[in-house]
């Protein structure tokens, strides 16, 4: 039996009148690299920020790696890596000193951080603008490094909340060889994503979310499949009746 | 706690301190521009007078050092109150708890006798010295006390004004150097407390930003703990007042301000201004948590900035009883009023009244940071 990276039972999240995250139950295996569909405003975001510890869902269970996140979070921040979908850097440093910032939040040691920041800045093609201020950076520079912060400390598992979204295609498949990358180093990756192409190129299996509510859940193919329809965005149509953009 | 991640977060803001220019001006630049342009330009600013308190000891038996109590209290200006010998006097004088100390003499009721007997044959008086103690951290003291108390001797002897000649002497035997400080100088120990307040903006706009730009949010999906965080922030803010003391010091040092203290003093003036950086990361934490945008935070700085200023700091130092009173409620007055202790009326780092004021600062900045942290720990979590 595949032990489970991320358990999420009954989840329920409500601000007020509205319920972001309607009864969600998912498990997602480790090694996975899962994606979490949905238009914008349908809860991904919420669902992820759950996961991290930064909200408290109004009831329900998540865990990861077998740490329940309410009650343990900062073991499961040791294991998580997140990439915001704000590009969230410091503009008053350099992109060394925030690689180094945030290697420090996670307790790494000197040679080891020395280590893989030069790994994770080649891989990401900042090594020659590491001494930049950030605030001189383009925006797809920002991204990157944005995403360099969630790895830095080599976590087991990865939320990479809209990674792509605003990059134009060379960019966006970059990161997409990036993702890849990941998952073949083992990690667990939760993507949250607008994009169906984007899922379908990468996931092993989705889940689609709208108003909170899991409609769908299954790899890309057995969900076109299934579904009768040739591409997820079909899906997401005869599910809703509406596009999954419209509402973006 | 980890030292690592709260060295990290120190690191972090001491570089946006050097390389922001918003922070650099805000912190650093406009404190020692805004004071060398209010030393100059209003240094000698004076204001309605409020009542002092005056200290007498009276070592006349007669009813005649009664009258002139009763006169001194009549000016409106003085409130006599009475000690039993010199040395208590002095005491509180040295702490600020009085202005002046006037020492009336055994013989002065007798000396006036001797004057009312023969107004006009000075041979035949009985001649007597009034000692006078000032304060020299007060304007008011030394330049209306004594000619106060002159006139009051006049009243005493029956004359209207005050005449060259009578058996009265008011002697200024300040135990401490007698020198007429400038107006600039009794300003100077409020200008330390100026320049703190300003980080209070400083802290409400960083966090404000790094709400809206979604760092606070990233730094929490790491292990770093609220404790280590803030205890960051907090030292890197108590730094910056440090940091910006000295910058102050250099100043006014400069200008003229040469205080005759120990080391331990100017150690625990930097150590009170320390402490009172505390209240102001408080106050900006308040600030962050009321405001929704960085310029809503810096009108909402101005809420708790402005009371201290006027109320606290030199700029506040000729305002109306009323206002002195207010003062008391913001800890910016504990400051200014244990640096003026300390730096112009010689107190020492270990008499009651700088401990006192000690106290209150650190009790008024343990509340308000705590109070800070709380609410916007409740409203945003950190």
């Amino acid at each position: 039996m595949v032990e489970p990276g991320i358990v999420m039972e009954r989840l329920v999240k409500k601000y007020e009148d509205v319920t972001a995250v309607d009864d969600l139950s998912l498990r997602v295996a480790r090694g996975e690299l899962f994606g979490l569909l949905g238009p914008n405003g349908a809860g991904k975001t919420t669902t992820i920020n759950i996961l991290c510890g930064l909200v408290k869902p109004t009831s329900g269970f998540v865990s990861v790696y077998g740490f329940d996140v309410q009650a343990e979070p900062w073991k499961v921040k040791q294991l998580i890596g997140v990439c915001t979908q704000e590009t969230a850097v410091y503009g008053y440093l350099t992109g060394l000193e925030n690689v180094e910032l945030f290697g420090s939040l996670y307790a790494m040691q000197g040679d080891v951080l020395k280590a893989r920041r030069k790994t994770l800045l080649e891989k990401m093609g900042l090594d020659k603008d590491a001494e930049k201020r950030v605030e001189k950076y383009s925006g797809g520079m920002r991204r990157r490094l944005s995403l360099i912060l969630a790895l830095v400390h080599d976590p087991q598992v990865v939320f990479l909340d809209e990674p792509t979204v605003g990059m134009d295609p060379q960019s966006r498949r970059a990161v997409w060889g990036f993702i890849r990358g990941l998952k073949a180093e083992g990690k667990t990756v939760i993507l949250t994503t607008h994009y169906m192409e984007e899922a379908e190129e990468l996931c092993d299996r989705v889940g689609i979310i709208d108003h909170g509510r899991l409609i769908a859940l299954g790899s890309p193919r057995e969900l076109v499949s299934d579904g009768e329809v040739g591409s997820l965005e079909e899906l997401f149509i005869k599910l809703t009746g509406r596009r999954i953009r419209e509402e973006a | 706690m980890r030292i690592q991640r709260v060295l990290a977060i120190v690191k972090k803001e001491a570089k946006k301190t050097v390389r922001d220019p918003a922070v650099l001006f805000m912190v650093f630049l406009f404190p020692v521009v805004f004071i060398l342009a209010f030393s100059t330009f209003f240094g000698g600013a004076g204001g309605e007078q409020p009542v002092y308190e005056v200290g007498v000891v009276n070592m006349d038996d007669g009813n005649s050092s009664q009258t002139l109590l009763t006169l001194l209290s009549k000016t409106g200006l003085l409130n006599p109150k009475l000690y039993g010998d010199n040395k208590t006097a002095q005491d509180d004088l040295s702490q600020g708890k009085v202005k002046a100390v006037i020492i009336i003499p055994s013989d002065f009721s007798l000396s006036l006798a001797s004057y009312n007997a023969a107004p006009g044959e000075p041979g035949r008086w009985v001649n007597t010295t009034i000692a006078l103690y000032l304060d020299k951290g007060s304007l008011v003291a030394i330049q209306a006390v004594s000619p106060i108390l002159q006139q009051a001797l006049a009243t005493v002897a029956g004359r209207e004004s005050q005449a060259p000649l009578s058996p009265f002497r008011v002697e200024v035997a300040s135990l401490v150097e007698v020198k007429t400080l400038s107006a600039f100088e009794f300003m100077a120990p409020g200008m330390f407390t100026f320049a703190s307040i300003y980080i209070l903006m400083m802290v409400a706009q960083a966090f404000i930003q790094d709400r809206e730009n979604g760092m606070l949010k990233r730094i929490r999906t790491t292990p770093i703990t609220p404790v280590e965080f803030m205890t960051g922030q907090v030292f890197s803010y108590m730094l910056m007042a440090l940091v910006q003391a000295a910058l102050v010091f250099a100043t006014i040092y400069l200008l003229g301000f040469r205080p005759n203290v120990g080391l331990a003093t100017y150690l625990f003036a930097f150590t009170i201004l320390m402490v009172f950086s505390l209240s102001n990361v408080g106050f900006g934490l308040i600030a962050a948590t009321l405001a929704k945008s960085p310029g809503a935070a810096t009108g909402f700085s101005f809420l708790f900035l402005l009371p201290q200023l006027f109320l606290g700091t030199f700029v506040g130092m000729s305002f109306s009883q009323t206002a002195q009173i207010a003062g008391k409620f913001v800890p910016s007055f504990y400051v200014t009023n244990a640096l003026s202790s300390l730096f112009l009326r010689g107190a020492s780092i270990l008499s009651p009244a700088i401990l006192l004021d000690l106290a209150v600062v650190c009790v008024f900045s343990g509340a308000v940071l705590t109070i800070g942290i709380f609410l916007y720990a409740k409203y945003f979590r950190i």
